[in-house]
């Protein structure tokens, strides 16, 4: 087979990025978090960041190996993947979940399907949910400061009304990124300006959300009760950081409508009726599933790479 | 192999196990392989069935006109499915507890009307006999196998018995005896199955290609064309 005929792996259209520059940039746009949990947590919410990264890695170069290849661990997309579990998780959970979970993302959910870029869904956040399932107890108790409170999004469905001031700037308790909204949107604004995020879905995303919250969320249009919606849990991290992926994402502008429509309703739907007060990440991989099926009716033209 | 008879039960054990390489009977396989115990007295009841079924099958290969074969063939299944299922019910509470529905689903259970249909209705009644042997086998193996992998990882234990108890160091991964945990388990052990190239009849001459689909369709063992 000839270089010409070899196929590469995505992004195929956007000439310039690399996996390597594109990864570094996401891991710029995530250091004022992990600063901030650093701050906010101490060095327990460092310990389960390094522990993630560190699984991820490993195991993608322990696959290669095994496999007899040249390492793909260099390109930096598994640091990603590890950072971005690791903020997902609370800050002081035993240390063999982020294992698990990043051994999980990697091994099983790319590595096993192709590789980084043949991959079909978020690796954090589905290994998020499969540690959700398996460590329910685990995942859900968060602690600052030595004392563990109700999250925000919990205080909400049991009708209370959390302040959102301290929700946005972060004297609140929950997951790593839960607390930390303005290093969040510091990092997304950096990806902004680097031209690595896809702006549609992000932007579709939350007005979709907001409109279905205050449709059918039982408050109306309250602002503090949308307000705290937004804040809370891991939505503004997920609109920044998941909803914008460059590379899981319908490939034409109105493709990345229907998903981020799809994606703010999910959210709702399970926010207002769920169980759990929290599901941002069983609504993303959700609609994950669903972006070979959009592509397929909105196939649109795809250019040819320079 | 030289042997027909040890031929056949081969065949069904490792060229074409019914689990890891037809991929049939996926229900029983996915939904009662919570433990290797179960998973173990899944498999010999489906193969108690499977060789009476297959012996009785070939023996009336002549008589059963082709239009009706497939309703003669269930009935002569479901006979010897409601043995089994009283005999389970009188000395195996337990298991039969724990098995529930699915010992009378083994009457619509994909290995048993497969083989009969593409096995016992064309041979001998003893190569039938050898034939149910090898594909009961390897289905008890192969749930077997399934359940203790995710009894060990979603328990701690092994046949019931406690391996490692829940700690600050390790807790079992509760995800793996729920459904997800199934369809993980048996992609796992299929695939490696595959990497490793074991002898059967999915794994082409040229064997797979390292990656996905690179379009290398001359090097693929793959159907897709």
């Amino acid at each position: 087979m000839s270089d010409s005929l070899s196929v590469k792996a995505s992004p195929r259209i956007k000439t310039g990025a690399q996996w390597g520059t594109l990864m570094f940039d996401m891991e710029i746009a995530l250091l004022p978090v992990v600063l901030f949990a650093a701050y906010r947590f101490g060095f327990g919410a460092i310990k389960v960041i390094m522990a993630s990264v560190l699984a991820c890695v490993l195991t993608e170069w322990l696959y290669d190996v095994c496999l007899k290849r040249k390492t793909g661990i260099t390109n930096g997309t598994a640091v990603v993947t590890g950072l971005l579990l690791g903020l997902t998780l609370p800050s002081d959970i035993n240390l063999y979940v982020p294992v698990i979970g990043g051994i999980f993302a990697t091994l099983i959910v790319v590595l096993l399907y192709g590789g980084y870029g043949q991959h079909f869904m978020q690796p954090a956040l589905a290994s998020r949910c499969f540690l959700l399932i398996s460590f329910a107890d685990e995942m859900t108790t968060y602690t600052v400061d030595g004392i563990s409170s109700a999250t925000p999004l919990t205080v909400l469905q049991q009708g209370g009304a959390p302040s959102l001031l301290d929700m946005f700037l972060g004297n609140i308790n929950g997951s790593i990124v839960e607390v930390s909204t303005i290093a969040v949107l510091i990092g997304f604004a950096y990806l902004i300006v680097r031209r690595a995020v896809k702006l549609i879905p992000p932007l579709v995303y939350v007005v979709s959300f907001v409109l279905y919250m205050g449709l059918f969320g039982g408050h109306g249009f309250d602002m503090s009760f949308i307000g705290a919606q937004i804040l809370g849990g891991g939505f503004i991290f997920s609109v920044a950081f998941f909803a914008s992926d460059i590379v899981i994402n319908p490939r034409t502008a109105a493709g990345q409508v229907i998903y981020g429509v799809l994606l703010g309703v999910l959210t709702g739907v399970y926010r207002t009726m769920g169980f759990a007060p929290e599901s941002v990440s069983y609504a993303i991989i959700c609609c994950n599933l669903l972006i070979p099926l959009i592509d397929k009716f909105l196939p649109g033209k795809v250019k040819e790479a320079a | 192999m030289k042997n027909k008879h040890l031929d056949a039960i081969y065949n069904g054990i490792i060229r074409e196990n019914p689990i890891f390489v037809l991929m049939l009977g996926m229900c029983p396989t996915l939904a009662v392989t919570t433990s290797a115990i179960n998973g173990a007295g899944m498999g010999v009841s489906t193969t108690v069935v499977l060789i009476l079924s297959n012996m009785l099958i070939a023996a009336l290969r002549k008589i059963i006109p082709d239009g009706v074969r497939m309703p003669a063939y269930i009935v002569v299944v479901a006979t010897f499915v409601t043995l089994v299922d009283f005999i389970m019910e009188a000395f195996t509470p337990d298991l039969y507890g724990a098995l529930g529905l699915y010992i009378p689903l083994i009457v619509v259970n994909c290995i048993i009307l497969g083989r009969a249909e593409a096995y016992a209705s064309k041979n001998t009644v003893t190569m039938s006999a050898c034939d149910g042997i090898g594909m009961g086998i390897g289905f008890t193996i192969a749930l077997i196998v399934i359940g203790l992998v995710r009894e060990f990882l979603g328990a701690g234990t092994a046949f019931g018995v406690t391996i490692y108890e829940a700690s600050s160091v390790f807790e079992p991964i509760a995800i793996i005896t729920k459904a997800p945990g199934a369809f993980l388990v048996l992609a796992m052990l299929a695939a490696l199955q595959n990497k490793f190239k074991m002898k059967s009849a999915t794994n082409g001459v040229n064997g797979g290609e390292e990656k996905g689909c690179a379009s290398d369709c001359e090097s693929c063992g793959g159907q897709c064309q």
